[in-house]
């Protein structure tokens, strides 16, 4: 589903690549839990996907697409395919709930009947039923990050990245958020979770990815976490 | 198909919705529009009608020659054919000595003692040729027979020939006044059209700075770039038709105002009374001129101004 090669990123020449040949699989329907202190890349690596950065070198492989191959004109339906939850949200703050995820169906064509439909029910999915009208400013920290992964999942992408969904988050609503995600993922959507939470980590009992310095230090099926 | 439509149909509303909200900050952009498109409208209107004033002079202007009344009727009738063979003469005819008087008689029906008088000396008018010019800037080869001797010995010494010089005199000056409206007029529209569509590039680009998480978060979401470059185009086509309408009330104002109630039918060398008939007669043209313009100032700067700031950033 995710294929890394020797990846390399670098901002300028004389800084040290802020990734440094980075190979990285990961299956569909997986669920990886990329772990390490900021600044060791995992944002960057985040970026390269969304292809809000383009790597200097190395091949990038997702759902099918080479990165090398794909043209400016494309991006967008790219983007389409990959459903991205943000640690600030990053909701319209003049939308409410409901408008906030039709939003996503809307800037693809769906109809108004269908999306009128398919929204009540990714809300349901996220626990936020009975919310549709309520402005984001009328959220707490987990039901704002709620609505954005109802709206990063509408379109049902095969990927789901999550750039540190909890970090403004409080331990209670984190595990809200994380189960919501261990729910998409039953249903056969690939995860991608960045996180500095070591308790998050090791109570998920998943595929754990360290970044250190721009490279992989450790990629293990289940694996205890210290920073 | 269903979706392009549906695609549109956001697309445009959303543009109405911030057209709805901005109209008060695009003030200064409608403003130099407007002055922008009454500017094209005053010029065209006024243009067309000193075009008309000049054809209207110009169809006046003849060239009379008065025949002696020894002339006899071949005489005359080879001189006619041969000014109808030139090229320069639209048209050529005779007045006889009987409708000179008649319509001499005609002109001062008023004026019993000059009738009178005119009625004692027996006929004292000449028979004459009237000729009537394709161009009257363009008559060498008209002259050119008439000073020939063959010519001139036919003519009455005492009214010769007359060329209507007054009359060519201020065909010129209206020529000139039109084209130099015209070039001033070319001029003016080009720098205000430059200046609007500048203003509109400020404003657009305020509102795009306004919105920029919004449009950063579109982005995100894979819109494409028509999907967010269109509401700003379809806002800006609306400031180029409302700054339309508003051109075409105000010259309508300004034509109702200076026919009625000025009383005056005409400002300087302008024939108000036709101008506004032309205003009126062609309104839908108008209108429909105006519009393009407006729409086409609004959308080319609307889409020059969003270029910049919706290319995919992808920096090697």
């Amino acid at each position: 589903m995710i294929l890394l090669d020797r990846v390399t990123k670098s901002y300028g020449r004389s800084n040290s690549p802020a990734l440094d040949r980075i190979s990285l699989h990961v299956e569909p329907k997986e669920f990886v839990i990329v772990v390490g202190q900021s600044g060791a890349g995992k944002t960057t690596l985040l970026r390269l996907l969304t292809r809000e950065e383009r790597q200097t070198s190395g091949k990038i492989i997702v759902g099918g697409v080479d990165y090398d191959k794909l043209r400016d004109k494309d991006i967008p339906l790219l983007r389409r395919k990959i459903g991205v939850v943000f640690q600030d949200f990053k909701l319209l703050p003049n939308k409410n709930v409901f408008e906030n995820v039709a939003f996503a169906l809307e800037i693809v064509g769906m109809g108004n009947h269908e999306i009128r439909h398919t929204v009540p029910r990714v809300l349901d999915i996220v626990n936020l039923k009975g919310k549709e009208k309520n402005m984001p400013m009328e959220l707490s920290g987990g039901e704002r990050q709620r609505v954005a992964i109802a709206r990063a999942i509408v379109r049902q992408p095969k990927i789901l990245i999550a750039d540190e969904p909890t970090g403004n988050l409080d331990p209670k609503h984190a595990w809200d958020v994380i189960r919501v995600l261990e729910k998409i993922n039953r249903y056969g959507t690939t995860v991608l979770l960045t996180t500095h939470n070591q308790e998050i980590v090791n109570r998920l009992k998943r595929r754990v990815v360290t970044i250190k310095g721009g490279k992989i230090a450790s990629d293990r099926a289940s694996a205890d976490y210290k920073i | 198909m269903k979706h392009r439509f549906i695609t549109f149909t956001r697309i445009v509303r959303t543009g109405a919705y911030n057209f709805a909200r901005n109209t008060w900050l695009a003030m200064a952009a409608m403003a130099v529009m407007v002055v922008t498109l009454t500017i094209i409208l005053f010029s065209l209107v006024t243009s067309a009608t000193f075009n008309h004033t000049v054809a209207q002079i110009a169809n006046k202007i003849n060239i009379s020659i008065y025949l002696n009344d020894s002339v006899t009727d071949k005489q005359r009738d080879d001189l006619v054919s041969q000014l109808r063979a030139l090229p320069e003469v639209k048209g050529v005819s005779y007045v006889s000595k009987d409708q000179a008087l008649a319509e001499y008689k005609a002109a001062n029906a008023g004026n019993k003692d000059l009738l009178t008088a005119i009625d004692e000396t027996g006929n004292p008018l000449p028979a004459s040729i009237q000729v009537s010019p394709v161009d009257p800037g363009k008559i060498d080869q008209i002259q050119k027979v008439l000073n020939q001797p063959a010519t001139t010995q036919l003519e009455d010494p005492q009214a010769g020939t007359s060329y209507s010089g007054d009359r060519k005199a201020a065909i010129d000056k209206i020529a000139h006044a039109t084209d130099i409206l015209k070039r001033v007029g070319v001029i003016a529209v080009l720098i205000f059209a430059l200046i609007s569509m500048l203003i509109i590039f400020n404003t657009i680009q305020m509102a795009i700075f306004n919105r920029r998480d919004e449009l950063t978060i579109m982005r995100l979401l894979g819109a494409s770039t028509w999907y967010i470059r269109g509401p700003f185009v379809v806002e800006s086509v609306f400031y180029g038709i409302l700054s339309a309408l508003i051109s075409i009330v105000l010259i309508n104002t300004l034509f109702v105002v200076a026919s009625s109630g000025l009383k005056a039918s005409s400002l300087g060398l302008l024939d108000i009374n036709y101008a506004n008939t032309y205003f009126r007669s062609n309104f839908w043209w108008l209108l429909t001129m105006q519009l393009g313009v407006g729409i086409v100032i609004g959308a080319a700067s609307s889409v020059i101004a969003t270029r910049r700031y919706l290319k995919f950033k992808s920096p090697k």
